[in-house]
């Protein structure tokens, strides 16, 4: 066995089913993590991720499908899949009237690790993820995102060779949310395969090396962020218009020239048109308001975003995005700016 | 997982409870304030009631093992409330996550909660103490009496942790388990003598394991005076308190040790 190719995925799920009483919350399931890369799994709340990192964490069955993590059945060896995995929740589980040093430390204890090992790797955790200022005080004290950087120490703990983040970011703000992808960026460059669960179709695209989007308990489309984003096909055409000219108007002059139907903006006054002819639709487009006398306040072409992905793959917008429903291309700087 | 596992594993999970013990008073102050101020109540409102003749001080002496015993199934709930505290808060689902021993959890949980006993029974014996309340026996036979509680206590805490893991939210546990708790504590020799219930509550009295333990500790610690008479009863249960609860605490240990763990064991949905 030890040569099987399933020893080569780090995480593994197949035909993964559960109920909820009478919902369905996973509708045969497959993942595959490659060792040593990220695999984002992408959908609306409620989509079924959380259900399915639960069960490849040990702390649900499924009711059929398999699972395994490192090569190790989850369902049959639970104990020894434990071993192997670090897991950071979606809320923080951290506890709050234990110190930061605290936490970790009985964490290392509960991996048996020992004592001396424990407090060692606890304090060499705090310092990278730039706790140790706060290693002494109660976690009750800290902010949402230092509660975050501690939960993820805590899956660290034992250098597991997989790692498990259900939405490592929801509810942070975006400073913190900023500085949590550094931290994953980091921890990923070292090798570690992690398997992260998201809402935010940005975070997906700056950190996977492949996504799954799911929908209603099974995948609906798979792929690197390129080739989802070929999917969808085409190219956007963003169009803004200056205060006091006819939105309305610049619609229909533009609607003739998109391969799809365009997207009105009114609170931005902008149009967002899917194209096919690059530089020549651009300028078209331009003659076009240009002749109707529309000034225009800001132009560009970009390739579709995970969020134009996601609204042609389910026909809804994956829900909560961050900021206002548009995903900027340059995320990073966009978010943190905002 | 080995034994030596599940107890050193337990133990981190223990000394992990009483830090929050320590990091947060209220929760101690808390669950002695109510038995003090039943202290209060009953041995200063009651007492002159039910013993006239005494000015209320062998009523007192009378009331404190009752005292001890509700204190201690009072503290029970504790144990329910704080597991399902941790699974809202996400820490079991930390704690299952990880390659430890299954069963330490609970393990460490009840143990932290017979600690946790000890202090509230040290503060309640202090307050005792201050109203008049005296051991008449010797002090090995009043630590018997006290090991009794702590006994009994900790059978009560295993249904409760039971109990902690089916209820929807923490809240829950303390107004599920007073419903319970109440008629438990009360329909008994806690408070009042057995003679003066009504017949089919004292049917159920004789024979409700906390009678007993009340009973037990009375003994152990002298508080039943010198020539006074046996109480009236013709329940085994009463006549033999000690080992009656004993008893009681073996079964229920039996029954809910592992269907404590069982139900840790299987998954805890949110």
């Amino acid at each position: 066995m030890a040569f099987s190719p399933t020893v080569t995925n780090a995480v593994l799920a197949q035909g993964l089913v559960k109920h909820f009483k009478d919902v369905k919350a996973l509708d045969g399931l497959d993942l595959r993590v490659p060792q040593g890369t990220v695999l984002a799994v992408l959908g609306p709340n409620g989509a079924g991720k959380t259900t399915a990192v639960r069960i490849l964490t040990t702390l649900l069955q499924p009711d059929s499908g398999h699972a395994e993590v490192a090569g190790v059945d989850v369902v049959a060896d639970p104990a020894t899949a434990r071993s192997k995995i670090g897991v950071s929740g979606q809320y923080a589980a951290v506890d709050e009237y234990l110190t930061g040093f605290e936490n970790l430390d009985m964490i290392g204890r509960l991996y048996h690790l020992g004592r001396k090992r424990s407090q060692q790797r606890a304090r060499e955790l705090l310092a990278q993820f730039s706790l140790d200022d706060a290693g002494d005080r109660m976690a009750k004290t800290y902010s949402g995102g230092m509660r975050r950087r501690l939960d993820l120490a805590g899956a660290l703990v034992a250098d597991p060779p997989v790692m498990f983040l259900d939405e490592p970011t929801t509810g942070l703000d975006p400073r913190s949310r900023t500085d949590m992808w550094a931290t994953i960026q980091r921890l990923v460059a070292g090798g570690t395969s992690l398997l992260l669960t998201t809402q935010y179709l940005e975070e997906a695209d700056l950190l996977a090396d492949n996504i799954i989007v799911v929908d209603h308990g099974k995948v609906i489309a798979e792929g690197t962020a390129d080739e989802l984003k070929a999917q969808v096909g085409g190219e956007r055409l963003e169009i803004t218009v200056s205060e006091g000219s006819d939105l309305p108007r610049a619609a229909q002059l533009l609607a003739p020239l998109g391969s799809a139907d365009l997207t009105v903006r009114e609170e931005r006054r902008s149009l967002l048109v899917p194209v096919t002819g690059g530089a020549a639709v651009l300028a078209a487009a331009l003659r076009r308001l240009d002749d109707a006398d529309i000034a225009v306040g800001d132009v560009g072409m970009r390739r579709p975003t995970l969020d134009d992905v996601f609204l042609s793959l389910t026909g809804h917008a994956a829900e909560e995005p961050p900021g206002d429903g548009e995903t900027p291309k340059d995320d990073k700087q966009e978010v943190a700016a905002r | 997982m080995t034994v030596s596992n599940t107890l050193s594993d337990g133990l981190v999970v223990a000394k992990r409870n009483m830090i929050k013990i320590k990091r947060v008073p209220d929760i101690l102050v808390f669950t002695t304030m109510s038995p003090i101020m039943f202290v209060l109540l009953f041995a200063y409102e009651f007492g002159g009631a039910i013993d006239q003749e005494g000015g209320g001080a062998g009523y007192r002496e009378f009331l404190i093992a009752g005292i001890f015993a509700q204190t201690v199934v009072f503290g029970a709930t504790f144990t329910g409330y704080g597991l399902a505290q941790d699974i809202e808060k996400g820490i079991i689902d930390r704690f299952r996550s990880l390659p430890m021993s299954p069963s330490a959890v609970l393990a460490g949980r009840t143990f932290s909660d017979v600690l946790y006993n000890v202090v509230t029974l040290v503060v309640m014996a202090l307050t005792g103490l201050l109203v008049g309340w005296r051991i008449r026996t010797s002090v090995g036979e009043a630590l018997l009496g006290f090991l009794l509680l702590l006994v009994f206590a900790y059978a009560l805490s295993w249904v409760m942790a039971w109990v902690g893991m089916l209820v929807p939210s923490p809240e829950v546990v303390n107004n599920a388990s007073f419903m319970v708790i109440f008629p438990l504590t009360f329909v008994a020799n806690t408070f009042v003598p057995l003679e003066t219930l009504p017949g089919p509550l004292k049917a159920f009295a004789e024979w409700n394991p906390v009678s007993a333990v009340t009973q037990a500790a009375r003994e152990l610690f002298g508080n039943i005076p010198a020539g006074a008479p046996a109480p009236e009863t013709t329940s085994w249960a009463l006549q033999h308190p000690a080992l009656y609860t004993l008893l009681w605490a073996a079964a229920v240990l039996a029954i809910f040790v592992p269907v404590a763990n069982a139900q840790y064991r299987r998954s805890i949905s949110r």
